[in-house]
């Protein structure tokens, strides 16, 4: 499985104040939340982004707020994948477990610009920056959160009794 | 190698002997807890899991707070779903308008969290009841549904950072100071996955409302928990409050942490946090005039006794300055009624300030005080994100009761001991 896209670039510490305001959070609706997706950083950007478009961000991405909804809107929004420096740890267990797929790797958050096209291989963890050229590595994913993966999500793995 | 305090939790929960740090465990739960933003998505993955019944009645608090009472009709729809499954499910701990109170306030205040605990919430300001030594943290809504499904969570076992705090704070100087003070040390990511431990000579000096605020702005700097060792303060509070027996633990001797940090209580100055991050912070001798528009007192991390009458302390007597919108909010109806019984509410309403129902609502900008453009705040909330309370140009600094106070008397981000106190 892998993803192909265009870069959407953020930076630091990207909150989920900024992912979805909170003004927002009346409704969990994928699509509803999309539009107003980064809404207080550029308000414009919801019609930017394009299905299948990756998100590459620096530290702390998605800090602040549990809200579920930051994710959701993320992939309402039509991203098909969030690499960053690293991530904080909330946003991190609600991506996998609503099935948003988010890689950490400081080298690829670091050195990939705004608007590259890019390519990730999820059973590798390998990043492509086909606009430069250059390979990064992601973080693998622990072995218990891939059994979540597989489940489809944490909804799948409770079905096939994996909290027993 | 020894445990920490949270270590230890987090293994009698999993029922092991030990655990150690990066382990990947699934640990029992005493307390699942959502509120009105977070439980509806919780109930309908909840369905989806096709789990049927609770795994407790007893066990799930639901607290309708963030939008309640109910803003508008979408939030009174969001309300209403949650008000209907904590009844088909018989679920003991749901607190309608009358009983509510902010979430983290009320579930230590009515013995619903205790000492020795392992609790999750799909609020990341779960991480509150660590002030009492439990185990407490902050999740979305799909484990939330776990949660409540299961009775269990999975858990990355963190490693720590040790927080020794010496000696006792200054006269004006309260937990709000202490927990800005270290965030502005560390940085926002600087616990991120970690927990806070604290200990040393200085917590006996911290009341539990003070202890209620560090452990609650955790997860403003990234950690999982923030957590404080268990002794006669936190007996006392607990002590005709706790619904069930709790347990004290403590980190072992040898416990490993991360790194240590040893904090002298008697230096630390009234400390501000400017626009936009909890971790940009100045004392309050290194702060240019910054005229404000509105005041808030309040919220899950300074809507407690302690924060109301050091509010009304300085408000005593005086008045807020021309223009300056100040709304207090205790953050439950036990603290409204005794803010009532000792003439706090009459100290507030003569000086001019508002005074609302417990909510949510204007720390997240959702409604109760909303900021209008470039608009600027003194808060004694927990973020001051783009955005968090309205406008995306308007500016948030977060600060303590007595600061905030100070600068509503004022007009400008004050000292409380600029002020003579009558």
């Amino acid at each position: 499985m892998e993803s192909r896209g265009r870069v959407i670039k953020f930076g630091d510490n990207i909150d989920t104040d900024l992912i979805i305001a909170a003004r927002y959070l009346s409704t969990a609706d994928p699509k509803e939340l999309a539009v107003h997706f980064m809404e207080d950083l550029d308000p414009e950007i919801s019609k930017r982004v394009r299905e299948g478009d990756i998100v590459v961000a620096g530290r702390n991405f998605g800090c602040g707020s549990s809200r579920e909804h930051a994710p959701i809107a993320i992939k309402g929004a039509g991203v098909s994948c969030v690499i960053a420096e690293s991530f904080a740890r909330i946003f991190y267990r609600n991506s996998f477990n609503i099935g948003l797929p988010i890689i950490e790797s400081p080298e690829a958050s670091r050195d990939i610009s705004d608007g590259d096209q890019i390519r990730v291989d999820y059973e590798t963890g390998e990043i492509t920056n086909i606009t430069t050229g250059r390979k990064y590595s992601g973080e693998a994913y622990p072995p218990f959160i891939r059994k979540i993966i597989e489940k489809g999500g944490l909804v799948g793995y409770v079905k096939a009794g994996g909290t027993e | 190698m020894g445990m920490t305090m949270t270590q230890k939790i987090m293994a009698a929960h999993a029922g092991r002997e030990s655990v150690a740090a990066g382990d990947f465990i699934e640990a029992d739960l005493d307390m699942v807890l959502g509120n009105d933003i977070t439980a509806p998505p919780a109930i309908a993955e909840f369905e989806r899991m096709g789990s049927g019944k609770v795994f407790h009645r007893d066990r799930i608090a639901l607290v309708p707070d963030h939008f309640a009472p109910n803003k508008d009709i979408k939030a009174a729809q969001q309300c209403k779903i949650m008000r209907d499954f904590a009844h088909s499910q018989g679920i003991t701990n749901y607190f309608e308008i009358g009983e509510m109170g902010i979430e983290h306030a009320l579930l230590p205040e009515k013995g619903i969290v205790v000492a020795g605990d392992a609790v999750i919430g799909a609020d990341s300001h779960t991480c509150t009841y660590g002030a009492l030594g439990a185990f407490s943290t902050g999740v979305g809504s799909t484990d939330m549904a776990a949660g409540m499904s299961t009775g269990k969570a999975w858990f990355k076992v963190p490693s720590a950072i040790s927080i020794v705090l010496k000696n006792k704070p200054g006269e004006w100087v309260s937990g709000k100071d202490i927990i800005l003070h270290i965030i502005g040390m560390i940085g926002v990511d600087g616990a991120r996955y970690k927990s806070m431990e604290y200990s040393g000579d200085g917590v006996e000096h911290l009341s539990m409302d003070d202890r209620f605020t560090m452990a609650n702005m955790a997860i403003e700097a990234g950690a999982k928990n923030g957590i404080f060792p268990v002794d006669q303060v936190t007996e006392d509070y607990m002590d005709g409050r706790a619904r069930r027996e709790w347990k004290v633990y403590g980190p072992d001797g040898d416990a490993d942490y991360d790194q240590v940090f040893e904090i002298d209580l008697s230096k630390i100055r009234p400390t501000v946090s400017f626009p936009h991050s909890p971790d940009n912070t100045h004392t309050i001798d290194d702060i240019p005039r910054v005229g404000i528009d509105q005041v808030v007192i309040g919220s899950c991390t300074n809507g407690r006794l302690d924060d109301m009458r050091m509010a009304a302390r300085i408000l005593k007597g005086r008045r807020v300055a021309k223009g300056v919108r100040t709304i207090i909010f205790p953050a439950t109806q036990e603290i409204y009624l005794q803010s009532v019984k000792e003439g706090l509410i009459q100290i507030f309403i003569e000086a001019g300030a508002i005074v609302s129902t417990p909510t949510c609502g204007p720390c997240l900008g959702g409604h109760m005080g909303i900021l209008a453009e470039g608009e600027k705040a003194v808060s004694t909330t927990n973020r001051n994100f783009i955005g968090r309370m309205g406008h995306h140009t308007s500016q948030v600094y977060l600060a303590s009761p007595a600061v905030a106070a100070a600068s509503a008397v004022r007009g400008f981000i004050s000292s409380p001991e600029n002020l003579e106190v009558v």
